[in-house]
């Protein structure tokens, strides 16, 4: 054979190159001059068609690419059963998963669902081919979430939780938020929700924490079938970011859409915070057993991925565009994250609620004491009683904890916006709207709901402005229930028709399992209902009272 | 072996018994058969209803009042929406495997078809069809990929929006095959102009009648007339008729063995696409409550698009006479496109006359 001569020398031909093959496959759309496309979903800023870069990929490129990611995730699947990797895993973290992937798969679906808005839209068919590659791409999540789902039910210790899964997810309290972050990808302004809340936010910004933080954690708990499905997940965001970023730029180009961006960036950014942080932050700093004092806590991670990353290298250059960041509203989050214990809160709460959740949450104990200290100085003394509280009411015949008046927690209200209860007790906020009043979290969450979400802002009108609606306060739908007929209702019971599927503890074994009948006898109330009722005068006394907060009682 | 019990060491499944333990399936929902399957497990219930378990309702709405998800974004009624499966039962790894399996056969029968210089080969008449016809009838694919990821939007339950969703990917797809084989056989025949295609779409009357029959789907606000016409429709009159009836049969006459082999996994597509949608139609007749009125609304979208499509049949007519050698008549190919619109009607469950006469 000659030099240099191989065989892919000899066989190899001419080809288009991707260059030439992207702008063909851009041009295949037209502007239609018989009928008009049909009704898009609304929105209120203005997009001029102008062409954009094409994205260097064709679908003859992207199925088996994707193919082949596919592969390697059910392989992986397979090798740790064939390692026996349930034998090792912390039932500690496998339980928090019966949340986390209750909820993730109907916002992966929404974002394919939103796929049909932003396409109509597209400034270009370069854009609009890149937003049906991610439509196919969050059909893989979504399905793919939930294969990884019915494999916990299969092989993990304890399936219950995961077996009622999509209607847990309809049900439950926590589940709320992610509801709320789902439709917030679909519902409303077009681009708001499709563009900024998803792309220009949610998976720019917070997929890191999402995708990577989490799978890093659920490695250090024996579970490395979440890292490679979520890792495969996270390997599609970069071309959905891209896709985001272009729409972006296109819209920023037209002064007349600053105001609208403004206030989506700002919603936008502090909804995304307030759902994502709650969820992610508590699930991976409670849901482990893992306390190295190297590794990085969620705070520093958010540090690194949305203050670093995301704020200064994403969000700040929009500035040269004239886009006016809210840098107030990013250290407010930080300091929510820091200063405010928002992640702490959050998880206390979930435990508190743990007769009404479809999982189990075992107490912290002096190991992880430590690690909090470590990381947060002076967790300790904000809950440290908290927790072995937790501890002892554990045992099925105490009074939970939920209706325990010996422990002190006082029940919070709910934040009508992220639908996080109002747990930062000094920042809680009431306002009128529409001749009602709703209780908020933070001065952000406020704004959002009585001045983003209405239909004019600043003096301009916004009729494509989506609404909140529903019932929002979840625990409106079981004011005034016995917790035990609640429960029942909620379907959170296991086959046996009496044992709980939530515990407070993590032991597998009938004799130590709560049932309805320790739990029965307790109401479950609404907050905000009984706020509504209070004359202005006792309103403005009892959030003077809230926002001075509880103290966790001593315990000996 | 002790008396005392051991605190559970393992987290594996078996490692315990107790209430619950062995409930490892999914039971939020009845399957459709006997068992459930992989398919139902990975896409019954991910979207929500309030008339199910979404105890809170939809809790963002539009400006008037929608909420996220809303039967009335179609005027077909079904007393209950859930009940519908794909027949194909699609979920992520199927549909990676099958479109994958697809680009990859046809990346081997261009190649090698290329490698032995066929392209050069085909007869100087038919490389004028393919330029300007084929190249104009890709466009009408890639319209109705984007007319269903629209329509993927708005269906009441994920098992219906999963099957448009799944059914514009293979148009996208589809649409960019013949895309890029035109611009691949282009690089080995001298003259090959590949912007002529998207002229005769926009400007030959030949192709007036295709375009105004996808624009009127892509038009359409129901998003469900959209998954109609496409499948029950489009397809069969004007789609089959010219994959089938003319690309098929004519080009190895032309001594082109490579269209057809590019054309055909669009039939294998369309062959699941349209179970899914003769399901989803004969279950919306059925309906003890609705059928009726939902048998008669599909009439009337039958009509509308079945006027517009069998107009842009007839006007492709003059295709069939442009390849040198004509081993294919149009009068038979339309005859057959009409038999297969007459048998889909009927097995929805309607009947065909109206769109096509006896
Ligand atoms: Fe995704
Ligand atoms: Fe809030």
């Amino acid at each position: 054979m000659p030099d240099g001569l191989t065989l892919n020398k000899i066989v190899a031909q001419r080809g288009i190159s991707i260059g030439e093959a992207t702008r063909r496959v851009a041009d295949l759309g037209w502007t239609p001059s018989y009928v008009q496309e049909a009704m898009t979903f609304p929105t209120d800023y203005k997009i001029k068609k102008s062409p954009r870069d094409p994205m260097k990929q064709v679908l003859r490129s992207y199925f088996p690419m994707q193919e082949e990611k596919d592969n390697r995730v059910y392989g992986a699947l397979d090798a740790a059963l064939r390692g026996d990797m349930f034998r090792n895993v912390e039932p500690r973290w496998v339980e928090w998963m019966k949340l986390f992937l209750a909820i993730i798969p109907f916002p992966e679906i929404s974002a394919a669902r939103s796929m049909a808005m932003v396409g109509r839209l597209a400034p270009g068919e370069e854009l609009r081919t890149g937003f049906a590659m991610q439509m196919v791409d969050e059909f893989r999540h979504s399905t793919i979430q939930m294969n990884l789902k019915k494999w916990y039910m299969e092989n993990y210790i304890d399936p219950a939780g995961f077996d009622i899964t999509e209607a847990a997810f309809g049900r439950c309290y926590a589940t709320t938020i992610g509801r709320q972050f789902a439709e917030g990808f679909v519902t409303g302004d077009a681009i708001t929700s499709a563009n900024v809340y998803l792309t220009v936010v949610a998976e720019t910004a917070f997929t890191n924490t999402l995708f990577v933080a989490m799978p890093s954690e659920a490695a250090r708990n024996g579970d490395y079938a979440l890292p490679t499905v979520f890792l495969s997940v996270q390997s599609d965001e970069s071309r959905h970011i891209g896709n985001g970023h272009s729409l972006l730029m296109s819209l920023i180009n037209d002064p007349d859409n600053h105001q609208l961006l403004e206030r989506d960036l700002k919603y936008a950014f502090w909804q995304n915070h307030a759902i994502v942080d709650a969820a992610v932050g508590t699930i991976v700093e409670y849901g482990t057993t893992n306390r190295d004092k190297n590794k990085e806590s969620y705070a520093e991670l958010w540090h690194r991925w949305i203050y670093e990353d995301y704020y200064r290298t994403y969000m700040l250059p929009l500035e040269k565009y004239g886009i006016k960041i809210h840098h107030d509203d990013v250290a407010a989050a930080w300091d929510r994250m820091v200063k405010k214990n928002y992640v702490h809160l959050t998880a206390q709460f979930f435990s508190v609620g743990w007769p009404v959740n479809f999982w189990r949450i075992e107490a912290q104990t002096e190991r992880d004491f430590e690690w909090f200290e470590h990381k947060y100085p002076g967790w300790y003394a904000e809950f440290g009683d908290y927790w072995k509280w937790y501890a002892k009411l554990s045992t099925p015949g105490e009074k939970a904890i939920l209706f325990n008046g010996d422990v002190g927690y006082v029940y919070p209200h709910r934040c009508w916006s992220c639908m996080v209860p109002c747990l930062i007790r000094e920042d809680f906020v009431c306002d009128e709207v529409d001749g009602q009043i709703y209780t908020y979290c933070s001065e952000i969450c406020r704004w959002t709901h009585k001045t983003a979400f209405a239909a004019e802002y600043e003096g301009r009108p916004t009729p494509a402005m989506g609404r909140f609606s529903g019932r929002r306060e979840w625990e409106t739908c079981y004011d005034g229930w016995d917790v035990a007929d609640a429960i029942k209702d909620l379907g959170f019971v296991r086959s046996d028709g009496e044992t709980l599927m939530p515990q407070p503890h993590l032991i597998f074994d009938d004799k130590k399992m709560w049932k309805l009948e320790h739990l029965r006898g307790d109401k479950l109330g609404s907050p905000l209902q009984n706020f509504r009722k209070l004359t202005p005068e006792a309103r403005e006394a009892a959030v003077a009272e809230y926002r001075k907060g509880f103290k966790i009682n001593p315990i000996n | 072996m002790s008396a005392t019990q051991e605190p559970v060491k393992s987290g594996a499944a078996g490692a315990a018994v107790f209430a619950g333990s062995d409930s490892r399936k999914y039971n939020y929902y009845d399957p459709k058969g006997r068992k459930a399957t992989h398919y139902e497990d990975m896409t019954v219930d991910v979207q929500p209803d309030p008339k199910r378990y979404l105890l809170q309702d939809w809790i963002i709405s539009f400006a008037d009042g929608t909420p996220t998800y809303y039967e009335g974004w179609t005027q077909l009624k079904s007393s209950d929406w859930h009940k519908f499966r794909a027949v194909d039962q699609e979920w992520e790894r199927t549909h990676y495997q099958r479109q994958s399996t697809i680009v990859g056969m046809l990346k081997n029968v261009i190649d090698n078809g290329r490698r032995s210089g066929a392209p050069a080969r085909f007869d100087k008449a038919w490389v004028k069809v393919l330029q300007d016809h084929v190249g104009a009838y890709k466009h009408a694919e890639f319209g109705l990929g984007t007319s269903t990821m629209q329509a993927q939007r708005y269906g009441y339950t994920q098992m219906i929006n999963n099957a448009i969703l799944t059914n514009s990917s293979y148009k996208l797809r589809f649409a960019q095959d013949l895309t890029l084989y035109l611009g691949e056989i282009a690089l080995d025949i001298d003259g090959f102009d590949l912007d002529a295609g998207k002229t005769h779409w926009l400007e030959d009357p030949i192709w007036q009648g295709t375009r105004k029959s996808i624009e009127t789907i892509m038009g359409a606000n129901d998003y469900l007339e959209q998954y109609f016409a496409t499948n029950v429709i489009f397809e069969p009159l004007v789609g089959e008729l010219f994959r089938s009836g003319f690309v098929m049969q004519m080009a190895a006459a032309q001594n082109d063995f490579i269209s057809p082999a590019v054309v055909s996994a669009a039939e294998g597509d369309y062959e699941r696409n349209l179970a899914n949608t003769v399901e989803l139609f004969s279950m919306l007749v059925q309906d003890q409550q609705h059928g009726e009125k939902n048998r008669q609304i599909l009439v009337n979208w039958a009509q509308t698009h079945g006027a517009l499509a069998l107009e842009a049949a007839k006007q492709l007519q003059p295709i069939w006479s442009q390849p040198r050698v004509k081993v294919a008549q149009f009068a038979d190919a339309l005859e057959q496109a009409k038999n297969r619109l007459r048998a889909i009607t009927a097995e929805i469950g309607f009947d065909a006359r109206a769109v096509i006469g006896g």
